[in-house]
């Protein structure tokens, strides 16, 4: 293989990103970015068809087929998929700004805030999501009094700011990296043109971090939208419990394989090109 | 132990906190199978993914472009779907069509949270895997054949030694998220650490306290298995290669 081998690039976050598939176009047609979707979509798709295809040889005259009752619950599955990316976008937004602020307190220049944000950083992201989205939801409270005015959380607010801690500690790392990576010549540029530590920072450095941090941020968006499956735990009507309950009313054993993977499939569809396009975007970066 | 149990006892009666575990039997030995659970449930899925990781990391460089298309998929499938689906897939859907044996099903919740964890951390472990064994420079390999060293001798004795420790890293958060994701199979009732804590807060009503122990007992762990990897680390580190 006289491929170019792609150089391990591990972020701090957590996952090892990029690490796998080389840069695109640098590898013969056969290994290409369509075909890998295609092969594990396909194999998705063959569990789904097999399935569906097998309940339907072994149905009982005179009730629906497996197929009717996919299409017939179609509709409030969407609905509860719009609904987990409703969340996580929600999660994202409100992670992203809190993990920059908490960011920048990592690369504050004083010393307890350094070490205050610290703390926080690791703590959040070294819990479990399930606990800490449990931790949410039982402790705080569903509805907030401010004066005469009272501020409900229904389940699902509250699931949307438990995802958001790990992210946010998880963004703060991402905002850390990316400002340190920047060249120290920079900061002494800067400062030799008389720009202020603010300037320098908002002006200066994280226009150039904007680049590093995207292919990071989006990866952990897709683990995010993954994460919002959670939520059905503590008791959000999201997809999972909606799937649930269609299998419950439904009472049929064949219909259980059929919409599990057509869930499957639709988390595929629409976390697979993000990941594909993060790569993307990792590879076209680095080569500069 | 006692005096530790009747401080906990005191501190309930002085302030309401009411850490239970401490000093009701019963509690204790359920927090700790919860954690005897946990910590089973982790290592089966980190030995047996490490070995098919290894598998799969091998077939991926295979020449038949077929065999590198499935496990291409199934690496991507796993990656990109939801763990809590996956493992919902496993119990719920691929569990009743198994045959039972005596009545019994074949896999309890246990079994299939082994199963389905495993087949997620596979996919990233075969990642990483890859990524070590390409990050090995090729003029060590071309180095080491001119030697005369056969193919299974370069594999072993100079790529693999070498590709473990480049992958130290990324093992690590891996066997970290591993840990953390362990935490899912509460939702199909597994016994380990969340829902045994589950089961004695909602017993004694002491959700909070129960909380912060759940959240400490992760965070020491997590930081526990990071402190030993750092030394691993540090111990297997070959001067001048890796940094």
């Amino acid at each position: 293989m006289s491929a170019a081998r792609p150089r391990l690039r591990i972020f701090a976050e957590g996952y090892v990103v990029g690490a796998g598939l080389p840069a695109l176009g640098r590898l013969p047609v056969r290994d290409s970015a369509v075909a890998t979707a295609a092969r594990a979509g396909v194999g998705l798709l063959m569990v789904f068809i097999a399935s569906v295809a097998l309940a339907q040889v072994q149905a009982v005259t005179g009730k629906p087929s497996v197929v009717a009752l996919l299409i017939k619950w179609t509709p409030l599955l969407a609905t509860g998929f719009l609904f987990n990316l409703l969340i996580s976008v929600f999660a994202m937004l409100v992670g992203t700004v809190a993990g920059v602020m908490l960011g920048f307190a990592r690369i504050s220049l004083a010393a307890p805030v350094r070490g205050a944000s610290w703390i926080v950083v690791q703590f959040f992201r070294n819990a479990p999501w399930l606990v800490l989205l449990f931790f949410v939801m039982f402790l705080m409270p569903f509805e907030l009094r401010v004066g005469g005015a009272t501020i409900p959380f229904p389940d699902w607010i509250k699931a949307t700011l438990g995802l958001a801690l790990p992210i946010m500690a998880n963004m703060a790392e991402i905002v850390r990296g990316a400002v340190q990576s920047i060249p120290t010549a920079q900061w002494e540029a800067a400062r030799s043109l008389a720009f202020s530590r603010r300037q320098t920072l908002w002006k200066i450095i994280l226009p150039q971090c904007v680049k590093r941090m995207l292919p990071p941020w989006m990866n952990w968006y897709a683990i995010l939208t993954m994460a919002t499956t959670l939520a059905s735990i503590v008791g959000v009507s999201e997809v999972m419990t909606l799937t649930g309950r269609i299998t419950n009313a439904e009472g049929r054993t064949d219909l259980l394989i059929p919409i599990y993977s057509y869930v499957l499939l639709w988390f595929f569809a629409y976390c697979y090109p993000i990941a594909r396009w993060t790569k993307r975007l990792e590879a076209r970066y680095a080569e500069r | 132990m006692d005096d530790v149990a009747a401080w906990f006892l005191w501190l309930h009666r002085t302030t309401g906190v009411k850490l239970t575990i401490f000093y009701d039997a019963y509690d204790r030995t359920r927090f700790v199978e919860g954690l005897v659970t946990t910590v089973k449930l982790s290592a089966y899925c980190l030995v047996l993914s490490l070995a098919l990781g290894a598998v799969a990391a091998w077939l991926v460089g295979s020449r038949v472009a077929v065999v590198r298309g499935a496990i291409n998929g199934f690496i991507q499938l796993f990656r990109n779907t939801p763990p809590l689906v996956q493992l919902y897939f496993f119990y719920f859907a691929a569990g009743p069509v198994l045959p039972k044996i005596g009545g019994m099903p074949l896999l309890s919740s246990f079994g299939w949270a082994v199963v389905s964890l495993t087949l997620l951390e596979t996919a990233f472990a075969a990642e990483i895997f890859r990524a070590g064994i390409e990050a090995v420079p090729k003029a060590m390999v071309e180095a080491a054949e001119s030697l005369g060293y056969s193919r299974a001798q370069i594999y072993r004795k100079i790529v693999l030694p070498l590709a473990v420790r480049v992958t130290m890293p990324a093992m690590t958060n891996n066997l970290v998220n591993l840990v953390k994701t362990t935490t899912l199979a509460y939702a199909i009732a597994v016994p380990e650490l969340v829902y045994m804590s589950a089961q004695v807060w909602s017993e004694q009503v002491n959700v909070p306290e129960m909380m912060v122990v759940l959240l400490i007992s992760y965070v020491t762990i997590v930081g526990l298995i990071n402190q030993f990897m750092q030394w691993l680390e540090a111990r297997l580190r070959v001067p001048g290669f890796g940094q």
